[in-house]
């Protein structure tokens, strides 16, 4: 983690939808190389928030970068350096491991032999040497997620937006799955993360809590525990969502 | 550029992969355009006639067979009783009932007048009315023909007769498949191209992936034209398929006009209803809303385009519908330039038409897919 370089920085983010504030204000700077972790309740706004900062939804008022690029104004550089995981898995079922990396390496526009050297390598890493000829859709869920993640940081992006990336896997595929998002803040690459499981919290450098379209409180992990004397994150959680007014979704 | 072929290379193979969508493809178009000519043949014939005779003589039984065996009428019920050729009626196992008077043939002969009795079921409209003039022709013919032999000295001097003798240009043997297979083949090849490609788009919606794609550089151009541009081609295919295949082989059918001509109007006319397709799944989240919309427009299409029941017999209000399906337009240049050999000064107007609609539709859906993605 490098403080002295922000790679997404926001101030008063704001998403209205009618008379609904989806996201109210928001301001956080996340550095680079840095695991930060975007927790709340459902419908806190989390999902709001980080659709903005993808470029996939338009903010209602306020101002953000990312990478160093204006969200308003240069959606497409944002989105040529960022990587991004959804809640929905969401790799071409109908393909097989190889044409989905070789797809999205495409369009990120890397070269065909860069393509082929560095999805060999990501293969072995992954331990799919197996499994390159086979249709994404026969993989079991863990794998999936696995390759999803390796998918979304094969162009090597500044940064990685990962919505609930590990819903449903079992305890050993998710701790493999953070051994992946480890080695990839290693590499320089910012990782932006919300989950619902506060054993990952625990993982993350930095935790901001989203409370009501708010952020409610924003620092480590362990400065937070201290900071609500609770012993887990649990508590913490519970401490601060306590008072949220709105329903889940 | 590139981006645009890494996405068609991923659109080609997901279509070849699909085992469900290929027989959809590439076979049903072709067993409709086998099946379909055959059927929707206006030509009525195997019209069920009840003969009530009273008279029982030679000249009635006569008649009986020249109505038997003008091929148009089957026999259903030959009696002297009306009632028991109504109940026929009314169980619908016949559709005209025709009454010969006792002394048909002593009044015919010695007062040279007669009258019949033709009663018709209606139900049927076409078959009611269309059957009772054939059997009136006939009628006319036999009259004809006994007046010749009972009274030749009238044979001789025949009433002046002015013969109407038609010649059927452009389809002279009035061959129903001449006349509906270019039609059809247009409505198989517009229901493919508009079902498949909005189905597809929400697909991606569906799952999910076309969020990933958002995320991308991808342009919003670049994803649109790879979706456009393997239905484009797979539209072809099947019109080719459908017209050298099925229509020449099959049918018989040799284009009259040019090629080229028809090939060019394909490639704009596709153009066009792909962007109804494209605008039909930027109004759909779900791939169901999508096929309902799609049934929507296409069945509005070819039952007004002119496919079964020619446009210019319509109310003026439905004209206009009609006019604003641009099926109407397609079916109108394949029956003109494969029938007709006409050529791109008689279709002028047709391609100014289909051009407004590729414009209309295609640009309608850019502007609305902005507005969601």
């Amino acid at each position: 983690m490098d403080l002295n370089e922000k790679v997404i920085t926001t101030h008063k983010l704001t998403k209205r939808f009618g008379d609904f504030v989806a996201t109210n204000e928001i301001t956080f700077d996340v550095y680079k190389g840095e695991i930060f972790g975007f927790l709340g309740a459902n419908g806190a706004g989390k999902t709001t928030a980080m659709r903005m900062l993808c470029g996939l939804s338009t903010p209602s008022s306020g101002e953000a970068s990312i990478a160093g690029y204006d969200i308003y104004k240069e959606t497409e550089k944002v989105k040529a350096h960022i990587g991004y995981m959804s809640q929905k898995f969401s790799l071409y079922e109908d393909l097989t491991v190889m044409e989905n990396i070789r797809l999205f390496g495409g369009i990120y526009g890397m070269s065909n032999a860069y393509i082929k050297s560095k999805s060999e390598a990501l293969i072995q890493q992954l331990g799919m040497e197996k499994e390159v000829k086979k249709l994404v859709g026969s993989l079991p869920l863990g794998w999936k997620q696995k390759l999803a993640f390796s998918v979304a940081v094969f162009h090597e992006p500044k940064i990685v937006f990962l919505d609930e990336p590990t819903g449903g896997v079992d305890p050993i595929t998710r701790r493999q799955f953070w051994d992946l998002i480890y080695e990839a803040a290693d590499r320089g690459i910012t990782i932006f993360v919300t989950t619902h499981y506060m054993d990952e919290a625990e993982y993350c450098n930095r935790i901001s809590m989203m409370v009501d379209g708010y952020i409610k409180a924003l620092d480590s992990p362990t400065r937070l525990k201290q900071q609500y004397s609770a012993e887990t994150m649990d508590e913490v959680f519970f401490e601060l969502a306590r008072g949220a007014q709105r329903k889940g979704d | 550029m590139r981006t645009l072929l890494f996405l068609l290379q991923k659109e080609f193979r997901q279509i070849f992969r699909n085992k469900a969508i290929l027989p959809v493809i590439f076979v049903m178009p072709m067993i409709q355009l086998i099946v379909l000519p055959l059927a929707a043949d206006f030509e009525i014939d195997n019209i069920n006639i009840s003969i009530v005779d009273h008279d029982h003589s030679s000249l009635s039984r006569q008649l009986v067979d020249k109505i038997a065996a003008s091929g148009y009428f089957v026999l259903s019920d030959y009696g002297n009783s009306y009632s028991q050729a109504f109940q026929q009626f009314e169980r619908d196992r016949s559709d005209l009932i025709l009454e010969i008077p006792s002394d048909f043939e002593r009044k015919l002969v010695r007062e040279n007048e007669n009258s019949l009795f033709i009663a018709v079921n209606a139900i049927n409209g076409v078959k009611a009315t269309v059957g009772s003039s054939y059997l009136g022709r006939i009628i006319n013919d036999f009259n004809a023909d006994l007046r010749l032999k009972f009274n030749p000295a009238q044979g001789l001097n025949p009433v002046p007769v002015i013969e109407v003798s038609p010649i059927n240009r452009f389809n002279p043997s009035l061959n129903y498949p001449f006349f509906m297979v270019p039609g059809i083949l247009v409505s198989l090849v517009t229901m493919v191209a508009v079902y498949l490609c909005s189905l597809n788009i929400v697909k991606e919606k569906e799952i999910g992936t076309i969020e990933q794609i958002n995320v991308t550089p991808v342009k919003k151009y670049h994803f649109i034209l790879g979706k456009l541009i393997p239905f484009w081609v797979i539209g072809v295919f099947i019109f080719s398929v459908g017209l050298f295949g099925i229509g020449r082989l099959v049918y018989g059918i040799v284009p009259a006009g040019s090629i080229l001509l028809l090939y060019s109007f394909l490639a704009l006319y596709l153009v066009a209803v792909l962007g109804l397709g494209l605008l039909i799944s930027t109004y759909s989240e779900t791939q169901q809303q999508a096929m309902s919309l799609a049934f929507f427009c296409i069945m509005i299409f070819m039952l007004m385009s002119g496919l079964f029941t020619p446009v210019d017999s319509m109310p003026t209000w439905a004209i206009a519908i009609a006019r604003c399906s641009p099926v109407t337009y397609f079916i109108e240049v394949m029956r003109m330039v494969v029938l007709k050999g006409s050529g791109f000064a008689d279709i002028r107007y047709h391609f100014l038409m289909i051009l407004g609609f590729a414009v209309l539709f295609n640009s309608f859906a850019v502007w609305n897919y902005r507005k969601v993605g």
